[in-house]
């Protein structure tokens, strides 16, 4: 089981997978709102989401656990 | 009988099979080349020179005292080149070892030359440590010598083994660190030391292993598979280097990029918050088979490398919008600031390819001190007098817009693509600085939304890259697919900028 953790500041404005997805490198995970601009968050691993621990509009800082994968 | 001449020559061929046969397996198995093979695949097969190959030659087991010096060609260019023997008390420095390595780096400097350290080396002999540690001439000259020698000529590290202990410092001193996965690593306390003295219990590998200081610590340059992997790079970077910091780098054959430039508007897209690839614009601009990137797995927000242009080398800064949307942090300013001023150093032209939201903000990157790495940046790119030529492809807000060599830090020219747009802040964020009471005021989220948006045409229409380009701010607009054709033309007229000092005094006191 590993934790992902978000790599900025800011507010999510997506989610893209939830629990039970297979995940892939270079996946989308979230679009995070932040800078005044939408930038996506890709998977570097392979895995299954277990846990999706954000919802829209919180504010997620850098290094949060975002999600636990399998 | 043997004759005085076979006796030395037996000497010799016994100090060239390096350490003893149990050693010399022990290496192997590691999956290591012997130093001797390593210096082989490294240097052109002659010319050669080997001093103090006789090093401690009267005592057993201890050829050339675990170092061998040698001065040889690259592809026909003078190099010198330490290799730490493993097979030798595990390349540890006893006192002639030390010597030695002064003695090269003494050597190196006086003929201007690059210097080249392949590293596999325990560190000191704590058994001879006041011979090698505390003196004149001991291990600390080694350092001293290294920071004298930074920026007048290459120093090139390779990691092929361990790099320990207060022996770590060498490869820090050194321009570039190339190291080889699983081999290579250094550390300032083994893990063994950390279990004893904090009690910490970490593998080597998270401790200073080759991928953790390649995307980690940002210590590593460039991460490699293999020790031939390794020696190549070594020469591949040098490819873009002059010997010293008064000559030029060297010139090579002319080659059209890997991609054609005819379809790069295609890859810019044009709304400023659409994330796109950087390397895309990169390798329509450059020469094919031209680049050589620098921290490639860290903070690759930002993208450093070398590469040729028209067969000329140049050294690129750019932000990649498709990592954390581009916006610079504390690691990616000191990933540009080390890049920058390692290619003034050695008279390799800049170019930067700016699109950039600005340095990251908020309390985490504040308490690292975003304001401190955001100074060492634009410190960097404020001291470097090679010729540079800034792009704007897309955005450039707020200090970024310094930070990638805007007009007010002395480019020889500020272009901007007609995607260019450069203002304090993004429409949203200054509608939302402005106009944030009326819009509270407001309250309806429809009138809200359609108050925003005009504003934000009217902002848009304020920071127009025409309007800019009317006044005298940026040098040219060019069109995308001209860019390199105007590029190429633009270094040639600058690229005999004299370069003098342009302030009498000792040094700048630079934000670390």
């Amino acid at each position: 089981m590993a934790e992902v953790a978000c790599p900025m500041a800011g507010v999510v404005a997506e989610v893209k997978v939830q629990p039970g997805d297979s995940i892939e490198p270079g996946q989308e995970l979230l679009i995070l709102e932040s800078m005044k601009m939408m930038i996506p968050f890709q998977s570097e691993t392979n895995g299954v989401v277990k846990e999706v621990k954000v919802n829209v509009g919180d504010f997620v800082n850098e290094g949060d656990v975002v999600l636990i994968v399998e | 009988m043997a004759t005085k001449g076979e006796e030395l020559k037996a000497i010799r061929e016994k100090v060239l099979q390096m350490g003893p046969e149990r050693h010399r397996k022990r290496v192997k198995e590691q999956g290591k080349l012997l130093c001797r093979e390593r210096l082989q695949m490294l240097l052109d097969p002659d010319p050669v020179i080997e001093d103090y190959l006789l090093a401690n030659c009267l005592e057993e087991e201890l050829a050339a005292d675990g170092v061998v010096t040698v001065l040889g060609k690259i592809n026909g260019r003078d190099v010198a080149v330490m290799a730490n023997d493993f097979t030798v008390k595990a390349g540890s420095w006893g006192e002639r070892t030390v010597e030695k390595i002064v003695r090269l780096q003494e050597t190196a400097m006086k003929l201007r030359i690059p210097i080249i350290y392949l590293v596999d080396s325990a560190g000191i002999r704590i058994t001879d440590q006041i011979f090698v540690f505390p003196g004149r001439r001991h291990a600390g000259r080694i350092f001293h010598l290294q920071a004298l020698m930074s920026g007048m000529i290459p120093q090139i590290c390779v990691l092929c083994g361990p790099s320990a202990a207060g022996g770590a410092y060498m490869p820090t001193f050194c321009d570039i660190i190339i190291m080889v996965d699983k081999i290579g690593s250094m550390y300032l306390g083994s893990p063994r030391l950390a279990e004893v003295t904090i009690g910490e219990k970490v593998s080597l590998e998270e401790m200073g292993g080759s991928r953790m200081h390649c995307s980690v610590s940002g210590l590593g340059d460039v991460f490699v598979e293999t020790e031939e992997e390794a020696l190549q790079m070594v020469k591949d970077y040098l490819s873009y280097f002059p010997q010293h910091c008064f000559e030029k780098p060297p010139v090579y054959e002319p080659a059209e990029p890997e991609k054609p430039i005819d379809d790069i508007e295609k890859v810019i897209p044009e709304n400023q918050n659409v994330p796109f690839d950087m390397y895309e614009v990169i390798w329509r601009i450059i020469d094919k088979g031209s680049w050589f990137e620098m921290k490639k797995l860290w903070a690759q927000e930002v993208i450093t490398g070398f590469a040729r242009l028209n067969g000329k080398p140049i050294g690129i800064i750019a932000n990649q919008p498709k990592v954390k949307g581009g916006v610079l942090f504390v690691d990616s300013a000191d990933k540009a600031c080390r890049f920058i001023r390692l290619c003034d150093a050695f008279n390799i032209p800049l170019l930067y390819l700016c699109d950039v939201p600005g340095f990251m903000i908020g309390s985490k990157v504040e308490r690292e001190g975003i304001l401190r790495h955001g100074a060492k940046m634009l410190y960097a790119v404020s001291e470097a007098t090679v010729p540079k030529v800034s792009v704007i492809v897309r955005k450039a807000y707020g200090a970024g817009l310094y930070a990638m060599c805007g007009p007010s830090h002395e480019p020889d020219a500020c272009l901007a693509l007609p995607t260019a747009m450069v203002a304090v802040m993004g429409p949203e964020a200054a509608v939302n600085a402005v106009y944030y009471n009326k819009i509270m005021e407001l309250k309806d989220p429809k009138e809200q939304m359609k108050f925003r948006m005009e504003k934000q045409e009217e902002y848009k229409k304020d920071v127009d890259i025409y309007k800019l380009a009317a006044n005298l701010i940026v040098e040219d607009m060019v069109e995308p697919h001209e860019l390199r054709k105007e590029l190429i033309k633009r270094f040639l007229f600058y690229e005999n900028k004299p370069r003098e000092l342009r302030y009498p005094k000792r040094h700048g006191v630079m934000q670390v």
